[in-house]
Order: structure tokens, then sequence, then C-alpha cells
């Protein structure tokens, strides 16, 4: 496929990889915020190819797995009230909230649909006119501007019923949230794709700025990722800090003027749960009131019962990158892909479902 | 879940395309990229183009990893 095969070309990767061995000589961390990236480096092994000197830890940038289980457990009591179709992406459906899961709530009677695309979303609520149709928002910038044009669209088309539980997060904050925990020292941050293909790269500059780490933007094949890391190996070997593009084909440093602006008109910040990390101010998104009509909040009593986490689970800990599903108990015995326990199991991206998926970790 | 693909305009009515995938034609938004036009590759994540695809930087990027990959060979 154009533009996708050409970036996985190996003898270009075998160059890159040379040159990281030969420059790099000092230690470092490198933390790849996305679990589009996790998958990437799990798939080709890139953990295994890289020198000594560089160790990858996956971040918090899995929206299912940070999704906390209050939120869940809303979207699971929305699901129980009469009339409601709720519509979602598929990886939410497995994800254990505190008492149950989407798929049981469906197994239990609950009408819970999957779509591929806030589209598929609205077309449902327009061939259900009398029933009320709530999409999960899910996801980070990437995501929320998509769930921005599905409002604007449903109000061009007059859609009465059609509501967004909006549970998106913003990226920049938790990384702040990670960094000032102090619990973990980075030397690098692989930033996300398209994430930044919509915030662009500007909004990382506080990262190397005030942290004094060097951030590099990085697309999702396997030469991306290698490019991405032989780019912060270089600013760490000549002891500076600034955001780069490597991503240069999908990113531009000023964003998606467009997608901020329909983010902008629909969405604003408010603190938000992340699995984890507990609450975060200005990291998640809610409809301004000019759009309340559309909020599933606001249009329905939406009353769950008071969280609960999974005993001995750590995907919190796992989430911030101070644990590896190896570190974990409960990982490839009591917790699998068929049976998880946590979300980091559920979703494809999340770093448990990556290790079992292809092995790593299980050698201890 | 941030997965996206780049995919080929084929045609435009009024704010969606009919874009080319690896051989499959899906129908996708161009709420988010209004500026886009037939013949753009543009990065398609759940059926909305998130951006336009830069080829220009793509080719530029492939150039720089050549030269790379000969330079170590060396």
């Amino acid at each position: 496929m154009k533009y996708i095969s050409e970036f996985r070309r190996s003898e270009l990767a075998q160059g890159l990889l040379s040159r990281i061995q030969r420059q790099s000589k000092t230690p470092v961390r490198f933390m790849e915020f996305c679990g589009g990236h996790t998958v990437t480096i799990f798939k080709y092994g890139i953990r295994q190819l890289l020198p000594k000197t560089i160790e990858m830890v996956s971040g918090p940038g899995c929206p299912i797995c940070v999704t906390a289980n209050a939120d869940l457990d809303k979207a699971i009591a929305l699901s129980q009230i009469p009339g409601v179709i709720i519509a979602t992406f598929g990886d939410m459906l497995r994800v254990p909230a505190s008492d149950s899961s989407l798929q049981e709530a469906k197994a239990g009677g609950a009408d819970v649909r999957t779509v591929y695309s806030a589209m598929d979303a609205l077309k449902i609520a327009g061939d259900n006119p009398d029933k009320s149709v709530a999409f999960l928002g899910i996801g980070f910038e990437t995501t929320a501007p998509t769930i921005a044009a599905s409002i604007l669209q449903a109000e061009e088309k007059g859609l009465k019923n059609y509501y967004v539980l909006s549970m998106h997060k913003l990226c920049p904050p938790v990384i702040k949230a990670l960094l000032d925990s102090g619990e973990l020292k980075l030397h690098g941050l692989v930033c996300p794709g398209h994430v930044s293909a919509i915030i662009g790269s500007r909004p990382w500059e506080f990262i190397a700025r005030d942290y004094g780490i060097p951030c590099v933007v990085s697309g999702f094949e396997l030469l991306d990722i290698l490019q991405c890391v032989e780019m912060l190996v270089n600013q760490v070997e000549s002891g500076k800090s600034q955001v780069e593009i490597a991503y240069r084909r999908g990113v531009r440093p000023e964003g998606n003027h467009e997608a901020l602006r329909l983010m902008g008109q629909v969405f604003e910040p408010r603190p938000a749960l992340w699995r984890g990390m507990g609450g975060v101010p200005g990291s998640g998104l809610k409809l301004r009131s000019k759009y309340q009509r559309f909020d599933a909040e606001f249009a329905f009593d939406i009353r769950p019962s008071p969280p609960r986490e999974p005993a001995g689970c750590i995907c919190g800990e796992i989430l911030r990158g101070v644990k590896t599903p190896a570190n974990c108990k409960l990982f490839g015995k009591v917790c699998t892909p068929q049976s998880p326990v946590g979300p980091c199991m559920v979703s494809s991206e999340g770093s448990c479902s990556a290790s079992f998926l292809y092995g790593v970790g299980l050698e201890g | 879940m941030c997965l996206a693909i780049p995919a080929l305009i084929k045609s435009i009515e009024d704010k969606e395309a009919e874009a080319e995938i690896g051989g499959i034609t899906r129908r996708i938004s161009l709420w988010l990229t209004p500026e886009a036009k037939v013949g753009d590759y543009v990065i398609v994540h759940t059926g909305y183009a998130i951006n336009i695809l830069d080829q220009k930087e793509a080719e530029e990027t492939l150039k720089i990893l050549r030269q790379i990959a000969q330079l170590e060979e060396d």
C-alpha cells in the first residue's frame, strides 16, 4: 500500500539500526506515549533490535486503557436506560468495568452496537427516530474532532436523538502530570503521530524547554519508529532538547487548523479521571453549553454505583510506565486476551495485550 | 486507537469523498480537511480524513533514509 510499504523496507531499517548502534553511548530511557507505537515496537521486536543502552517504556497513550471505571460504569448505566442505543468503537465492548462490561450488558438485553466511525452512529440515529442513540466519545485529540464534526452534522441534519457521552482526553496535560510525579526518569519522548496531526508539534515544546527532555513526533511504521529513535539519540548525544518531527508526511508544526477549530467550537477542557493517574486538571473535554442538548450526561439521568477496581490488577502502574506486564502476577495466568482482568489486556494497543500477543514479557 | 491510514481521494461530493485504501473504496468524511482535492492522499482515522498527506515530505524522508542506509553500508 502506497505510503505504508515503503516505510517497512528492511534494508533501510538496517541502515537506521546501524546508525543508532554506532551513535548511542549514553544509557537512556525513552517513552513511547502512544499505544499505536507500542504495537509497532512489539510487532517488529524493536526493543530487542536496539542496543542495550536504550530502554523503551510504554506510556498511557491507549484511550481504552486509561478510561477510569467510574466512566465505564456510566456507559453501562446509560445502556440500561429504556430506549437508549449505545454506539461504540469495538474495543470498548469487552473492557471490564466495576461490575460488568458492555458486552455483558448487551447479553443481558441492552442495545449496544459496534461502529467504525461516528458517521455510522449518526446513521443509526437517522434510522431509529424513536430511539435515543448515545455514542461513547472515547479517544484523544485524534478522535475528538471527528466526534465534534458528528455533533455539527447532527445539528445540520436536525437529528434530535443523537447524544455523546464525552470521555475524551487530552495528551499534553497527562504527560505533564506524569513528568511532575517524578516517578519515572525519561531521556526522550516518542510523541504521538496522529494526535500531533491534529494539534501540531508546538504543544510538546514545554517538555523540551521546561523538563529538558528531547521530543520527536513519530509515524507508525517500522522506519518511522527507528528514525524517531535515531533522532532522539542524536539529540541526547549532542546535549540538545528540542521538538522535532520525524513524521513529516503527516504532521505540520501548526497542526490541522480546521480540526482544532471544530473541536474548540463543540468542546471545552475540564478535569478528567485517568486510570492509574487519578484526576488530571484540564485533561478532559466536555460539550460546551451551546451543544448541551447533545450531551448524554445532561440528557439522561445516569446513576452508576460507586466504582471498584479489580484486585491484583496493576494496569494503573503499567500505564504510568513504572511497571511492565511481566511484573503483574495476573499476566498470562488469570488475565489473558480471552479473559481479560484489566483494560491493558483488552485493547489491542494495551501493553499487556501486545506483550501477550508478541511474547515479550513472558520471559520474565 | 489513533490508528489512521493513507487513502487516495477518487471523487468528492459535498463534504464526503470516495477514497481508495489498499484497493478497497470507502466513503470518507472531509469535514476536517475541506481543502482536500481529488488525487490527494489523506490520512483517514475512523472514517474521517484528519490531514492531507504531504507527498513531497514523504519522498524527502525516504531520500534521507536511503542516504543513511548508503552511508552506513560504506
